[in-house]
């Protein structure tokens, strides 16, 4: 789960990371309100949850309360890769002599939190990691030790910080390590950090990223999803407890594990036509999971052929058979389907669906290539 | 003719008592797996399907000499589960949960870098030496012994595999789920390793998918160190980038972790990638002549 950045920078502020001055507006009257408060010149920035906002025109700077209301006015309703304004964070804005990138994910390779820090912050840290992979410090944390001060002095020495800056570093990296393990994050990023003309560090932008998974004991974070940031169908796919990514093809999906969902979008493209969605069932997937799957899938009207590809393990076809003609009871439509159902209890799984007239395919080939077909045909 | 488990495992399930793992012990005696005793805290002293229930794996360890432990515990007593088993001296540890938080897993593998446990998963199928032990959840018709080693990340996406193998009376040595999640225990390196040295394995097959850069590192080792010819597909051509598909570990971040470097890293070492996975069978048939 994504947070805002005005959530994240809220957030890093409780552990001590400084962060300019600023609030949210939801309308132009709000945003004058705020600069008025604030003084002095603002930025006013659209809170959406994709990157490249400033290049999108969703970040402008303001001299004055009146420019602000004229900015927000611009900004709010814009849209951003599909993703429509609603919010702006308007902040003071920064005398910036120096941008640096701070940020913690995990690095699977070595199985712990690694900071990832350069001098040359303020753009993209895959464009510096491509273009200039040397200026990029790594720094692994033993999750059981925690940050500790000399590890992140050495950091503030390698980003080339000297003097005072040192200790104030320190306290924000440190800040931003708690943050990130006590909010269960897969990415805290600040950038930039940057250094004001007065010589102080400060946090102008954030962003975290949370683990889906640790979200159970975080009720405080789950409440601050943001459900209109995200596709309706997905929202709906993770409350009926099914994986469920939306994509732009014509072909339905609907399969047990995500490694096999995965290799099934492949094999639709393989045979000449697009998947509409990546989905995984789950195991031991009953009548009730299966509607509410079909539903999702056939609410998307590029939609115009099913493939069901079950290969049962835990799951038994039977169950799986039962379940598509239960939910195609509830869920009427003219849309071709075809299943394959294969393991445990196969034959009683496919005696079924013959005896509902259901088309059923023996190999996931062919039955990737009977969905092409009645894709096209439902097309012609 | 195997690696990991086989005849001498003696295996403890942690979480035995409840439905997924009763289910799954059941399944796993039938396979003629030992199965030595079970563990759920406040149990202890129980039976079930014919197996002892302890309260500690500790205990399971001194009475019943258990040397294998699978986990079957709700995501957020996996992690305790795992590291309870290494303290008790278990060699190789096999964790079916899915779900558990990353942090957790990144504390439970700077833990067990201190001890001499082997975690296999979490989040994945097991493993199955067929005709031997079956320490896990995949379908055991599917497989026969054979020769070919498989690895992979993914579960379900396995069994097609080996389905395929089967079909071509390709039988397998062991067949390993990894998992699908972004920390593992044993990586594919770790298990190409164990197949190159096992002399029953003649062929392996690695199956991969988006996210992370394991089957790259993979490569780079198979060009190092192994003379055994390995076979490869790789989930995921389709996958969008920035969406998780599934699996925690299965996402394209930052424009790294893409099929295409996948296959072209594996493709580059010799590997042969296949476009289907039922077309992964074909290509080891030829191979092995």
């Amino acid at each position: 789960m994504k947070l805002h950045e005005y959530q994240s920078k809220r957030i890093f502020a409780q552990y001590g990371v400084p962060i300019p001055n600023g609030d949210v507006a939801t309308t132009p009257a709000e945003a004058k309100a705020i600069a008025g408060k604030l003084g002095g010149r603002v930025v006013v920035k659209s809170q959406v949850l994709v990157g490249g906002r400033g290049k999108a025109g969703g970040v402008k700077l303001a001299n004055d309360p009146a420019e602000a209301e004229a900015v927000a006015q611009k900004i709010l309703g814009m849209d951003i890769k599909g993703l429509t304004v609603e919010k702006v964070l308007v902040d003071e804005a920064a005398d910036i002599q120096q941008e640096i990138y701070l940020g913690i994910v995990i690095d699977r390779a070595v199985h712990k939190p690694v900071f990832i820090a350069s001098s040359e912050g303020g753009v993209e840290i895959e464009v510096v990691a491509k273009e200039n992979p040397d200026a990029i410090i790594r720094l692994p944390v033993d999750p059981l030790l925690g940050m500790v001060d000399f590890q992140a002095r050495n950091l503030a020495f390698d980003l080339g910080l000297r003097g005072k800056l040192i200790n104030q570093f320190v306290k924000i990296a440190k800040g931003l390590y708690q943050a990130f393990v006590d909010s269960d994050a897969s990415l805290a990023e600040i950038n930039p950090l940057v250094v004001t003309g007065e010589g102080k560090l400060l946090a102008v932008d954030g962003k975290m990223v949370l683990d889906d998974s640790a979200l159970y004991r975080h009720p405080n974070l789950e409440a601050m999803r943001d459900v209109q940031e995200e596709d309706e169908s997905e929202r709906i796919a993770r409350d009926a407890g099914l994986s469920f990514v939306k994509l732009d093809g014509e072909i339905g999906c609907m399969v047990n594990g995500a490694g096999l969902a995965m290799a099934t979008m492949d094999i639709v493209k393989h045979y000449g036509a697009e998947p509409a969605n990546f989905l995984d069932i789950g195991g031991g997937a009953k009548a009730d999971k299966v509607a509410a799957a079909l539903r999702i899938i056939l609410a998307d009207p590029k939609v115009n052929a099913v493939l069901f590809n079950i290969f049962g393990g835990i799951t038994r076809c039977d169950e799986v058979a039962n379940g598509i003609l239960e939910a195609l009871q509830e869920v009427k439509t003219d849309i071709p389907m075809v299943a394959r159902l294969v393991g445990t209890n196969e034959e009683e799984g496919r005696a079924i669906l013959q005896a509902a007239n259901f088309p059923s395919a023996q190999s996931l080939g062919e039955a990737a290539q009977m969905a092409v077909a009645m894709a096209k045909g439902g097309q012609a | 003719m195997s690696i990991l488990v086989g005849k001498d495992t003696r295996l403890v399930v942690q979480g035995i008592t409840g439905r997924e793992g009763n289910f799954h012990t059941q399944q796993m005696i039938e396979y003629g797996t030992n199965v030595v005793a079970g563990v759920t805290p406040g149990k202890g002293g129980e039976w079930t399907l014919g197996v002892p229930v302890f309260d500690t794996v500790k205990e399971a360890v001194e009475t019943q000499g258990a040397n294998t432990s699978i986990i079957y515990v709700p995501a957020r007593f996996a992690a305790d589960a795992i590291m309870e088993a290494a303290d008790a001296g278990i060699e190789l540890v096999i964790c079916i949960t899915e779900g558990i938080p990353v942090l957790d897993m990144a504390r439970v593998r700077t833990f067990l870098d201190q001890k001499d446990t082997r975690l296999i998963g979490p989040n994945c199928p097991g493993l199955i030496t067929p005709g031997e032990a079956k320490v896990g959840i995949m379908p055991a018709q599917i497989h026969k012994p054979g020769k070919v080693g498989l690895v992979s990340r993914s579960g379900t996406l396995t069994y097609e595999v080996v389905q395929a193998l089967t079909d071509l009376d390709l039988g397998q040595s062991t067949a390993i789920g990894i998992g699908g999640d972004p920390i593992i225990g044993t990586n594919f390196i770790d298990v190409l390793k164990l197949f190159e040295a096992d002399p029953d394995t003649e062929h392996v097959v690695l199956i991969g998918e988006i996210g992370g850069t394991a089957e790259q590192k993979a490569a780079e080792y198979i060009a190092k160190h192994m003379s055994k010819p390995v076979t490869s597909f790789i989930a995921g051509r389709t996958a969008p980038p920035g969406k998780r598909m599934g699996h925690a570990g299965a996402i394209i971040q930052g424009g790294e972790g893409t099929a295409a470097e996948k296959i072209e890293a594996l493709e580059a070492v010799g590997v042969k990638v296949a476009t289907l996975p039922t077309e992964v069978a074909q290509l080891v048939k030829e191979s092995m002549g």
